[in-house]
Order: structure tokens, then C-alpha cells, then sequence
């Protein structure tokens, strides 16, 4: 882990109404990571990634994105996100390439034209996650597994030092899934970025994560993928143990 | 620009100056007017305007009440309504439809009220309620072109920015986009856009040409960029055909160009549909 972490949160808690969803959550991110978010339905994680990205603000506790509080940072560019896939509007008149070379534009300035290195970033995302066929192809014509690749696409093409996905493989076939673990660990190793994962399927990434954060109002358990294997838990040989490990912390 | 349009040698129905500045005003609305509308029919605020467009009545009759040319007062009470209603929406202070509801009763009531402190000067508010493209004078068609020019400079720059918001706003807000800032500006753009098409559809039908094309291009556009160039054919072409109904039948243009969108809506679905089902019939086996 670097002198200074990515992601960082200390002592977080966050209650809607008088329902409390974080309690002192405490963890860092180093650079390079990559790292899962689990937890039971309810358990506080997209809350907590809505904090992280600085869309909601702590009631308790702060939190940290390079260093700098994510409501004020600058260069906010460094951040790829890949939100559920029915963020996006199902009738969207657009085509992939379109969906994908907007995510671009907090790189290179949103009111400046796209320019070849702009064009060319947008043709190495979709290589990347092999959309590159169907770049003319409507987004409302393309399965939900090919909807995500080109999600994933539209965040690495502003070639992000840190990557949060938010349930990114729910309802994936099995091809979108390998493909989308190409895409994480090349993004990884390759570049050398900070991937976040929030996810209750971590079958198709199991043997690549760096550590795994189980969260359940606070954090129970942090740590490496084999601690929780130690534990009678596996994320990859038998696919469901997770989920039902996870159902029994709720 | 507007000292060219008049005199050029134009065929029936356009060989009139009157007809010329018309088709001026109405072409430069009828692009302009779906442009905005595509980016509010997929933020699912396709009433906007509407709502602007009833704020626009009340800044009318403030403008006649007053003695001051209506275009201004419209312009700035559909600009200030405009941005409240984005406040509230993104404020969660009200949703998109209530904070709607709030500014349309509202500009109406008051227009109404406004009307009738104005006395004599009351029958003058038809046109800006149902338009009357046929009397615009060379003064009302230079500004409607100058908002016009604006508007699509300014597109030109935040289009892609505020395609990245409607495609997914939370998104766009985490990668350091200026959300609230071009959120606010759409809505001032919407609101100059209803008051440049005010002389030409009015203010009760401006928010259809806004719509209709933009339904119109979606039934057949594969891709965001062609639904706003086919939404721009639509819109200019339904001016073009209401101008020319309206001189042929003696018409109101307003109302006519409106029903030539509905025209173009309702044979385009048809059009498609019978498309659609032709491909399913081709790749239906045949054993």
C-alpha cells in the first residue's frame, strides 16, 4: 500500500430519518488494490459508495478520495464509476459509441471537442471489453450483459486511477463476466489503478481480488479473499457460498 | 439578416413579405424548439414547456400592464421561473411534475390577473397566446433569430455535456461534471426558446413543437445524434407546411403548424410500424 491511500473513510455513520445505516466505518484503500465491497441487502453499501463518491455527506466521520474530501475535488476525472445498470435510461435513443465517448469528457474538458487522442481512448475502451463491433449499435438493442461492457467501456475511457463498479455483474451471462474480469485485472496491472467492487457475485474475480471489505451497518470483516476462505466462506469454487454467508449476517 | 428576408424572390406561398417573415421566424423556432426538447423529453420533463410557457403569459401582461414591449417582460418572468423550477427539482424540494404544477397555475392565475388590470391593452395578449406569425414585424423576427443564433452556439458547446446528463445525472455528477450549472442553463435555454416561438405557436402550443418533433425523430433515429437532426427536419418542415395550409386555407399558423407535427407524428409511427412488422414477417420461416 502507498504513503497515502486512494479511498479512505474513518469513522463514518450516516442514519436516514432516525434509521441508521453506517455506524463508525472505518477502512482505506491503497493504490493498485483491488478490493471488494460485500454485504447482506440493506447492509449500507451503496450508501457508503454514494458517500465515497461524494454524492451524499457524512453525518459523522469524513471521508477521503486522493487525499481530498470528494465533495471538493478537482480533478474528478481520476474517478471512473460504473453505476447498476438501470441507472440508464432503457429508451435512450443513442448508440454505444456515443454512451462511451461521454465518459470522456471530464477529461479532456466537457466544452472542448474531441480531439484524435479523445477518438482513439474511445476505441481502446471498447476493444477492451469487445464492443468494438457493435459501436454503431443502438443501447436499447444490446443484452443486459452487453449493456454493462459498455458501461465498464464508458468509465475506462477517462482512464481512471480508481474504478467503482456498483453491482456490476448482476444478471450478466458468463462471457460479459469473464470479459468484464479482463477488463478489471488488465486495468489493474496494466495501469496500475484502484478498482472498488461492489458486488454479492464475486465468482468471476475471486482469484484476483487483493482483499475483501464485508460490510453490515459497520465493517465485519476486512481482509484477504484466503482469511475469508479460512472461514468456511469461498467467493469462487462453490458460487453460492457467499451469497448464503451473507444472508446469515443479516 | 432580417433586411434580406422580405424582398427575396420567392414562389407562392412566400412571395409576400409578410409570408417571408414568417417563414424567417417560424424556421429559426422550428429548429431550435426540438433541439432543447430532445434533452427535456429524456429528462422526463417534457411539460416544461409548458409550465415556462404559462410564465411567459404572466410576463406578457406584466409587459402590457406596464406599457413595456411584452418580448422583455416574457423573457426575464420565463427565465426566473425557469430556474426556480430546476431549484426545487434538484433540490428535492418538489418533484419535476409538482414544481411544474406550482409555476403553471401559477403563471397563468397571475397572467390572468395581470390582463385584467390592463384594460384596453388585454386584447393585445391573443397573439402571444396562440401566435400570430403572420404579423410579426421585421423587430420581432430580428430578436427571435438572435435568440435563435444563441441558442445553438450555446448547444454547440454543453450539447455533449448535458448528453452525459440525461444519459445518467449521478454519473455525470461523479466525473466532475458541472450538473446543477448546465441543468440551470437548459432550463434558461428552454425559457428563451418559448419566448422566441411565442409570436410564432404561442404559448399555449410551444411546448408541442418542442415534444412532437423529438417523438417524431425517436420512432425511427438509431442514435441521440440523429434523433436531433431528424427532430430539426421535422420541427422546420412543419412550420413550412402550417405557413403554407395557413395561407392556402386561411388558417391559423399557430394551430397549423402544431397539427402538421401531429401529422408528421402520426404517419411516421405508422410508417414504422408497417416497417416493423415487415421485418418480422421476412425472417419468419417459410417451411
Amino acid at each position: 500500500m502507498g504513503s497515502q491511500p486512494v479511498v479512505a473513510a474513518q469513522h463514518v455513520s450516516f442514519a436516514y430519518g432516525i434509521d441508521p445505516v453506517l455506524t463508525d466505518v472505518s477502512f482505506e484503500i491503497g493504490g493498485g488494490e483491488f478490493v471488494a465491497l460485500v454485504g447482506p441487502n440493506g447492509s449500507g453499501k451503496s450508501t457508503l459508495l454514494r458517500i465515497l463518491l461524494g454524492v451524499l455527506r457524512p453525518q459523522r466521520g469524513g471521508v477521503a478520495l486522493f487525499g481530498q474530501n470528494p465533495r471538493v475535488l478537482r480533478d474528478r476525472f481520476r474517478v471512473g464509476y460504473v453505476p447498476q445498470r438501470v441507472a440508464v435510461p432503457s429508451d435512450l435513443p443513442a448508440t454505444v459509441e456515443e454512451v462511451v465517448r461521454s465518459g470522456r469528457l471530464a477529461r479532456r474538458g466537457w466544452w472542448r471537442p474531441a480531439t484524435a487522442t479523445d477518438r482513439g481512448a474511445v476505441d481502446h475502451a471498447l476493444e477492451s471489453v469487445a464492443m468494438a463491433h457493435m459501436r454503431k449499435q443502438p443501447l436499447r438493442e444490446c443484452s443486459g450483459g452487453q449493456q454493462q461492457r459498455v458501461l465498464i467501456a464508458k468509465a475506462l475511457v477517462g482512464d481512471p486511477e480508481l474504478l467503482v463498479l456498483d453491482e456490476p455483474i448482476a444478471g450478466v451471462d458468463v462471457e460479459s463476466q469473464q470479459l468484464f474480469r479482463d477488463s478489471l485485472v488488465h486495468l489493474v496491472e496494466a495501469h496500475d489503478a484502484t478498482v472498488l467492487l461492489v458486488s454479492h457475485e464475486l465468482g468471476a474475480v475471486a482469484n484476483d481480488l487483493d482483499r475483501v471489505v464485508v460490510l453490515k451497518q459497520s465493517v465485519v470483516f476486512d481482509g484477504k479473499p484466503q482469511d475469508l476462505t479460512a472461514r468456511g466462506v469461498s467467493l469462487g469454487v462453490h458460487r453460492d457460498d457467499l451469497p448464503l454467508w451473507l444472508e446469515g449476517l443479516a | 439578416m432580417t433586411v434580406i428576408v422580405g424582398a427575396l424572390p420567392l414562389p407562392w406561398p412566400f412571395e409576400r413579405e409578410y409570408m417571408q417573415l414568417a417563414l424567417a421566424a417560424g424556421l429559426t423556432v422550428g429548429a431550435c424548439a426540438p433541439l432543447i426538447g430532445a434533452f427535456l423529453v429524456q429528462k422526463r420533463m417534457s411539460l416544461m414547456g409548458d409550465g415556462i410557457g404559462h410564465l411567459a403569459f404572466a410576463g406578457v401582461a406584466a409587459g402590457l400592464l406596464a406599457n413595456v414591449w411584452p418580448i422583455w417582460t416574457a423573457l426575464i418572468a420565463a427565465v426566473i421561473g425557469a430556474v426556480a423550477i430546476e431549484w426545487l427539482r434538484s433540490h428535492g424540494r418538489a418533484s419535476g411534475d409538482l414544481a411544474l404544477a406550482l409555476f403553471f397555475y401559477g403563471g397563468i392565475a397571475g397572467g390572468a390577473v395581470l390582463v385584467s388590470r390592463a384594460g384596453a391593452g388585454s386584447t393585445n395578449v391573443l397573439p402571444y397566446l396562440f401566435g400570430s406569425v403572420l404579423t410579426a414585424t421585421r423587430g420581432d423576427v430580428a430578436i427571435v433569430m438572435v435568440l435563435g443564433v444563441c441558442i445553438v452556439l450555446t448547444l454547440l458547446v454543453t450539447g455533449r455535456a448535458l448528453f452525459a446528463i440525461v444519459l445518467d445525472e449521478e454519473s455525470a455528477r461523479v466525473s466532475g461534471l458541472p450538473v446543477d450549472t448546465l441543468n440551470t442553463l437548459l432550463a434558461a435555454l428552454t425559457a428563451i426558446t418559448i419566448v422566441a416561438a411565442m409570436r410564432v405557436v404561442g404559448v399555449l402550443l410551444v411546448a408541442a413543437l418542442m415534444v412532437l418533433p423529438v417523438a417524431t425523430s425517436r420512432l425511427v433515429a438509431r442514435s441521440f445524434r440523429a434523433t436531433l437532426v431528424g427532430a430539426t427536419v421535422v420541427g422546420m418542415a412543419s412550420v413550412v407546411m402550417g405557413l403554407v395550409a395557413a395561407r392556402a386555407w386561411s388558417l391559423a399558423p399557430g394551430g397549423s403548424i402544431v397539427l402538421a407535427v401531429a401529422l408528421c407524428f402520426t404517419i411516421t409511427a405508422i410508417v414504422a410500424s408497417a416497417l416493423r412488422l415487415g421485418q418480422g414477417a421476412a425472417v419468419v420461416p417459410t417451411t
